[in-house]
């Protein structure tokens, strides 16, 4: 199957600390990958690479066929519109409605002008995430599941081809957890997009992951489905089952 | 090259700050122009910060009416306050003033709302949905700033010649309102407004760019919202201060000679 992501070898240091050492991953095309880690082991800084918000010292990062580091500004510009990224507090514009949150990749990205179909596509996006009625709220009125619900919508609305999640479900209550781990599944199905998902949350996991790959140190150490990992031997590993 | 750590910095810095003046220069004149969002900052910067301009001016006028007369009485040189007046504040204490205040004000204000978004990641947000953040935020900011900076001025002067006519009157000297103008705007040519006007320019454009820069590369942490609106304000005044001194020695000799 096409891999949409090819990492290969990368490496990423700050300061003289090696965050990122020798990471090769591949995804395929309408797959769903979770990336396991302790906290401060370079996830986040490896989807941010995949983006080119970061930039690796060493290795191979290809997009869609395209290596990364050697796009110019419009090239990546124009890759990062077929991506969608979830931030785990949300991002969303704290000074626009929802609305006008779903509007703004909507205008200045796909350059629709018209009010209409605007409209349209911002009912149809909050409708997949079950948040109809907060159209006119403000991103201060909504809880921290709506929140996410509505990050959510604002990445779907462009209808990426690849979504990246950073720690979907951390700070909601447990049911919460499962009704968004639910979501990203059902997204996933309905639009065939591919996915990184960065989480503690086995659970999400469990409901989200085609494979999981494990971090530790700045390198995985280990790969494959979710009952697999779950009866390996590797002690690292089995803790996050435990 | 590792030379004097300080150093080092400077010149990191100053690479940062050139090519973050590129980057809005270049966003000016690329794509279409955020309108909604430039007239939303003109009215953020310029119509909210009315009040304070206007009470800065008046009081400028006044306190400075009050200070001279003494002075200009004893030689009998009285009737030349509202011309003495009127030339200072709109050659020098106006645009310095309103400058000085607008930093306070609109730099530390740019600072921390930028500072706050980059620290909620949604300035990354923007960048990674493929829109510019440059031409979203900073662009429409600093030339609003631009924009308004000379607006403000303009009308901080008007205030500060009317709290000149307020002083006069409450020193004792009786004066009509039609002869004080009259008297102030006798002494008043062109060439006075126009290097003010183009002072102010300049002051907007430092104080947006300042306010835009240290917002949009504070840290991730919610103590930098504090540090960047902090610096903000710091060096948008040293701007207004150097800038002020250059235009000064630029126009004492190409204007006033």
């Amino acid at each position: 199957m096409e891999n949409v992501i090819e990492i290969q070898g990368l490496k990423k240091s700050f300061g003289g600390h090696e965050v990122l050492k020798n990471i090769t991953l591949n995804v395929e095309k309408g797959k769903s990958i979770v990336v396991l880690g302790k906290s401060g082991q370079g996830k986040s800084v490896m989807i941010k690479c995949v983006v080119g918000m970061m930039i690796p010292d060493e290795g191979s990062l290809k997009v869609f066929g395209n290596e990364v580091a050697e796009m110019n500004e419009d090239e990546l510009r124009e890759m990062r519109t077929k991506i969608g990224f979830l931030f785990q507090g949300g991002a969303l514009y704290d000074s626009m409605t929802v609305r006008e949150n779903l509007a703004f990749a909507l205008t200045r990205v796909l350059k629709i002008k018209d009010d209409a179909d605007i409209e349209k596509r911002a009912v149809e996006a909050l409708d997949a995430v079950g948040l109809g009625e907060a159209i006119d709220k403000m991103p201060s009125d909504l809880s921290g599941g709506m929140r996410k619900r509505m990050a959510f919508a604002r990445t779907l609305i462009v209808k990426p081809e690849i979504i990246l999640y950073d720690e979907p479900t951390t700070g909601l209550d447990t049911i919460t957890s499962k009704e968004i781990s639910r979501l990203m599944l059902d997204i996933q199905k309905k639009y065939k997009t591919s996915s990184i998902i960065i989480t503690h949350d086995m659970q999400c996991a469990k409901i989200t992951a085609d494979r999981i790959v494990v971090l530790n140190e700045g390198e995985l150490i280990a790969e494959g489905t979710y009952s697999e990992l779950e009866n390996c031997d590797n002690d690292f590993v089995q803790q996050f089952f435990k | 090259m590792n030379i004097y750590p300080p150093i080092n910095r400077f010149f990191e810095k100053t690479g940062e700050q050139t090519n973050f003046f590129k980057a809005f220069l270049r966003n000016t004149f690329k794509g279409s122009f955020e309108w909604n969002e430039f007239i939303r900052q003109c009215y953020v910067i310029g119509y909210k910060s009315l009040g304070i301009v206007a009470v800065t001016g008046f009081v400028i006028g006044f306190v400075f009416t009050l200070q001279s007369l003494p002075t200009l009485k004893e030689f009998g040189a009285q009737s030349y306050v509202p011309g003495m007046v009127c030339i200072s504040v709109i050659r020098e204490i106006g645009p310095v003033v309103t400058g000085l205040i607008c930093a306070g004000k609109i730099a530390s204000s740019i600072g921390a709302e930028l500072g706050s978004m980059n620290v909620s990641e949604q300035i990354d947000a923007m960048e990674i949905s493929g829109a510019s953040p440059v031409q979203y935020l900073v662009v429409t900011r600093i030339l609003a700033c631009t924009l308004m900076i000379p607006i403000l001025t303009l009308f901080a002067d008007a205030l500060a010649v009317a709290g000149g006519f307020v002083g006069l009157n409450s020193s004792g000297a009786s004066i009509s309102m039609q002869l004080y103008f009259h008297k102030a705007v006798a002494t008043l040519y062109f060439s006075d407004f126009i290097p003010a006007v183009i002072k102010t320019i300049f002051f907007g454009i430092a104080i947006g760019f300042v306010g835009c820069y240290k917002g949009y590369h504070s840290n991730k942490g919610t103590e930098s919202v504090g540090l960047a609106a902090n610096s903000a304000v710091v060096a948008a005044s040293i701007w207004i201060i150097i800038l002020d001194a250059i235009a000064v020695q630029i126009t004492s000799v190409f204007v006033y000679n």
